[in-house]
């Protein structure tokens, strides 16, 4: 059927046709993968949507090198595949063909670069005067966020006013980690030793939070560091950080200030801060200050509720493997006091 | 002292255990390298399989995540330096000296050495599963966590053994092959009538000799970080771990060419000989390869857009990782070039020549992709990455050597593999490889990053791990079916014909498998493709004279003793320097034997 002129016209146009089939069904795939809670495509930021757009020129072009590719190899191997009394054409190749699939990608990776270069001079701006300003800090697994201008210090949980550039310096505490907020900010490296910058605007305030992952492998428990970003109105922002930075709720109940006494008696003291609690003021765990008014527990493992942080408090690393928060052997009763008032620390 | 270690060299033998212990035969170290290969190759898909069964579901207990970071590790530590590398050094030895019209590489004992060195480090590399833990810190093992302070055990140590003593035995191999590719081609083949597979054997040769130097410096300041305390790396202490990632990545780049060459040296063979005409642009895929060659040290810094590098390198290193598109490009064109017009005889190599290509585009597009810093930024270090670099890995470098292994059976082996069985490998290899790694793209976009051991519900990512899971034990029945027809084609009768593909290159001049002096006598050169050139202008290959001495290195087990000598050497750093050094008397014992043994 390929030595008849239409054979040959049907082969082209199947190949064709199949190839587009194929091509769409992958387009809609990956539309489809970009609608999930950690996606990379939906931009949620004046920076994230300025790489989006860079992303999208590279993706269609991508998808119209990958669809002519695909269609000629695919008409190839059909069209020359061995038959009876066909002889294969003998040539050494073709010195115009040459020059012109030289400039073929040529002319692709310029089209690719534009977009790239003016997306990377945009974010690579310093951020405005005005700018919010967080200091991040990776730790072998969880993230501690400082507001030095706002005095206050939080973990696993960033809060941010909509509309606000916020700038963030990254650093770390032991290991290399990455900061990746998909529909924020691409990532940028937590290295030791020095001090990483990005930023971004965000554009779309929302109750739910926009989901985080470290994205630099750090050891035993990096799928297990992972946090939230809060993106709220202004006003909102502000009677958060009017809150967090108070002191905590000082204990009111029997139980809760017995759980207090046997927070500094088990030695939590030692490693975490609770502000208003003068014994609290260790550095080497998360800020528990305002614990109770965060979402998860264990920079994101599991929900925060009484449940898990009773089973978060009876072995870490049960929860998390290699949490560096030792296995205390709480006894029931410690645990009794400890849970209501963790809980209580809004 | 000297007579002694003379009447001990000569003990000739031509098979069994011995002679595969004292062989120099280019062949047989051929075979030694790729059965070695293609057994960790074996392992390291069942690490894979284990990683992708844990995977497959969300909150997945199959194995725990130290074991994890172990496996993922391990994964990659054998696939690249125990399986890809030995398997396209098993092509390279056996058909440098058959393509170019020799009859061994120059330095037939140095051979002998870099496989057993080769050996010796794969075999400390994967003893560490069971001598207190594997490495853990992926295959760059990014300072500081693989420092002592955060690596405490010794998993990292045999990382560093591991990778040095195989970097040596690389060297070794390069350093032979390159020498033997300039000097000893037969009358008439001049570079350019080199097959391509040569060019691309003698790039490679030199990437590695120019990379592994760097690889090494770096192994051996992190492993005197880790021993002796000294503060390469460390921050505070006026290291730096940055300085780690470029010096790995100074090698790592070029080493990913290493892996991916020799397929793409295997794909421009076979191509234009199932298709029975030449390859097209001969010139230009000899330069493309070359230029891949140069322009590959040159953009090491795009594994490091989000260390923060700044706008400068960020914007150079993206432009150089564009124009490293374009060679790449300017290949897939020729090969598709290479099919127009052609009577293209399907069998199995050439399903997985064709496949190739469709395959390996794929890696090449998304690596242009995130060529770009911006969308780098989203990429990187996601599922995305984790599907571009198997394209790349697999759908390049494993299609090639598959479909390599099918050409060249019958030369080295005398036997056909069975098609239909092997038809049978392509469709599950190809199904299941693109079932694993396409939706790893979807992951990836996903926002799944990649190196975790477990995953939440609800972020839309079951669905495609579930598929990748099953894609992964489709790609392990493909491998056990070639098992299978492996090992029944190893019991037939040797009837493969001389050349049964009418290939144009010399291996095909011989008997297969070929004598052990390769030729009887040194075919003519003539043109690019001389055995077409013979049969289109009906030049007969020339009668051997009637009594000829063909003169062949004699046997040795020196190489096998130095080996020896270097494995002591590395397992004292590992264990007790004495070792160590008992290690380095035994490697001047065998230089001193080596020197004096006589060589006919
Ligand atoms: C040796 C230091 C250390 C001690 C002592 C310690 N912790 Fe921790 N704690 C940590 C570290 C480190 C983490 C972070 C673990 C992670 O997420 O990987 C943590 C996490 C927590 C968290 C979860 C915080 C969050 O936002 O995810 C709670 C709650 C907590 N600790 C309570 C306690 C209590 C109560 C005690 C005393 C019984 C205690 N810790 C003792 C180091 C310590
Ligand atoms: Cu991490
Ligand atoms: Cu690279």
């Amino acid at each position: 059927m390929g030595s008849s002129r239409s054979g040959r016209a049907a082969i082209i146009i199947g190949s064709l046709v199949a190839t587009a089939i194929l091509t769409w069904a992958i387009f809609v795939a990956f539309a489809d993968s970009a609608n999930t809670p950690q996606t990379t495509f939906i931009p949620a930021s004046v920076q994230a949507a300025l790489v989006r757009d860079a992303y999208m020129i590279i993706f269609i072009l991508a998808g119209v090198v990958f669809f002519a590719i695909m269609a000629v190899t695919l008409i190839f191997t059909l069209l020359y595949r061995e038959r009876p009394g066909q002889t294969a054409l003998q040539f050494h190749g073709n010195s115009k063909l040459e020059v012109v699939w030289t400039l073929i990608p040529v002319i692709i990776v310029v089209i690719m670069a534009v977009p790239t270069f003016s997306a990377i001079s945009e974010t690579s701006k310093a951020p405005p005067a005005d700018a919010l300003k967080v200091v991040a800090i990776g730790h072998q697994w969880w993230f501690e966020f400082q507001y030095p201008e706002l005095g206050l210090t939080t973990a696993n949980e960033l809060h941010v006013p909509v509309g606000r550039a916020v700038s963030v310096t990254l650093e770390s505490k032991d290991v290399i980690h990455s900061f990746w907020v998909p529909q924020l900010s691409g990532k940028v490296d937590m290295m030791p030793g020095h001090r990483n910058h990005l930023w971004f605007t965000p554009t779309q305030a929302r109750p739910e939070p926009y989901l985080a992952q470290c994205a630099e492998f750090c050891g035993i428990s990096h799928a297990n560091m992972r946090f939230r970003v809060f993106v709220r109105p202004a006003a909102d922002f502000d009677a958060w950080t009017k809150s967090t930075a108070a002191d905590r709720t000082a204990p009111t109940t029997d139980i809760a200030k017995a759980g207090e006494a046997q927070f500094a008696a088990s030695g939590c003291v030692g490693c975490h801060t609770v502000k208003g609690n003068a014994a609290a003021a260790g550095t080497v765990g998360p800020n528990l200050t305002h614990f109770g008014s965060r979402t998860t527990l264990g920079s994101g493992v599991v929900d925060s509720n009484p449940q898990n942080i009773r089973k978060w408090l009876a072995n870490p690393q049960n929860v998390k493997p290699g949490a560096l928060m030792p296995n205390l052997n709480l006894s029931q009763d410690a645990l009794d006091k400890l849970v209501p008032y963790l809980e209580g620390l809004k | 002292m000297a007579t002694a270690v003379g009447a001990l060299a000569h003990t000739e033998e031509h098979s069994g255990l011995w002679s595969w212990l004292t062989t120099v035969d280019h062949k047989k170290i051929g075979a030694l390298y790729g059965i070695t290969g293609f057994l960790f190759f074996l392992l390291g898909g069942a690490e894979a399989v284990a990683i992708r069964t844990q995977l497959a579901v969300p909150n997945g207990t199959v194995v725990d995540a130290a074991r994890f970071n172990e496996l993922f590790t391990m994964h990659a530590l054998t696939m690249i330096f125990l399986a890809i590398m030995p398997m396209g050094a098993a092509f390279f030895n056996y058909f440098i000296p058959l393509q170019i019209g020799a009859r061994d590489v120059a330095f037939p004992r140095l051979n002998a050495l870099s496989y057993w060195v080769f050996l010796s480090g794969a075999v400390i590399l994967t003893s560490s599963f069971f001598l207190g833990g594997a490495p853990d810190g992926g295959w760059f093992a990014y300072v500081p966590l693989t420092g002592k302070q955060y690596s405490p055990g010794t998993g990292l140590d045999f990382y560093v053994v591991g990778l040095m003593v195989l970097g040596l035995s690389s060297l070794l191999a390069s350093l032979n092959f390159a020498v033997t590719i300039i000097n000893m081609r037969a009358p008439g083949m001049t570079l350019m009538r080199m097959p391509v597979y040569m060019w691309i054997a003698l790039v490679v040769a030199f990437l590695l000799i120019l990379s592994l130097p760097v690889l090494t410096v770096g192994l051996i300041q992190l492993l005197f970080d880790r021993k002796f305390g000294t503060n390469f790396f460390t921050p505070g202490s006026g290291g730096d771990p940055i300085l780690w990632q470029h010096i790995f990545w100074i090698f790592g780049h070029p080493e990913v060419y290493v892996l991916i060459l020799p397929a793409m040296g295997i794909v421009s063979e076979v191509l234009p000989v199932m298709s029975r005409k030449p390859l097209f642009g001969y010139s230009a895929i000899v330069f493309a390869s070359a230029s891949i060659g140069v322009l590959g040290f040159g953009v090491w810094a795009h594994h490091m857009f989000t260390t923060g590098l700044g706008t400068v390198p960020q914007v150079v290193f993206s432009a150089s990782t564009m124009a490293i598109g374009v060679p790449t490009g300017i290949k897939i064109f020729n090969w598709l070039g290479t099919m127009y017009g052609g009577n293209i005889r399907f069998v199995t190599a050439t399903y997985f020549a064709v496949a190739f290509i469709a395959t390996f585009t794929i890696g090449g597009i998304s690596g242009v992709m995130h060529a770009s810093p911006s969308v780098d930024a989203q990429h990187q270090d996601s599922y995305f990455v984790v599907a571009h670099l198997h394209y790349v890995l697999f759908g390049g470098a494993i299609m090639g050597i598959f479909s390599g292994i099918f050409y060249w059976f019958p030369k080295m082996t005398g036997r056909l593999l069975d098609e239909a069985t092997g038809k049978l490998t392509f469709w599950l290899m190809f199904v299941g490889l693109n079932l694993t790694f396409f939706p790893m793209h979807f992951l990836g976009l996903a926002g799944m990053p990649r190196r975790i051991y477990t995953y939440d519900a609800g972020l839309g990512w079951e669905t495609w791990n579930f598929v990748a899971t099953i894609g992964a034990y489709t790609i392990a029945a493909s491998v056990l079916v070639f098992v299978v027809n492996f090992l029944m084609t190893m019991r037939k009768p040797r009837t493969a014909p001389d050349n049964p593909w009418d290939g144009a290159t010399l291996e095909w001049a011989t008997s297969s498998p070929p004598p052990e002096h390769d030729f009887d006598v040194i075919p003519p050169v003539h043109d690019r493709d001389p055995l077409w050139y013979m049969r289109d202008h009906n030049i007969a290959m020339p009668a051997p004279p009637e009594h000829q001495h063909i003169h062949m290195p004699p046997p040795s087990y020196f190489p096998l003793i130095m080996g020896l000598g270097v494995a002591m050497m590395a397992i004292g750093v590992l264990s007790t320097f004495a070792i160590t050094a008992l290690g380095i008397v035994v490697v001047i014992y065998s230089t001193w034997g080596w020197v004096l043994e006589p060589t006919d």
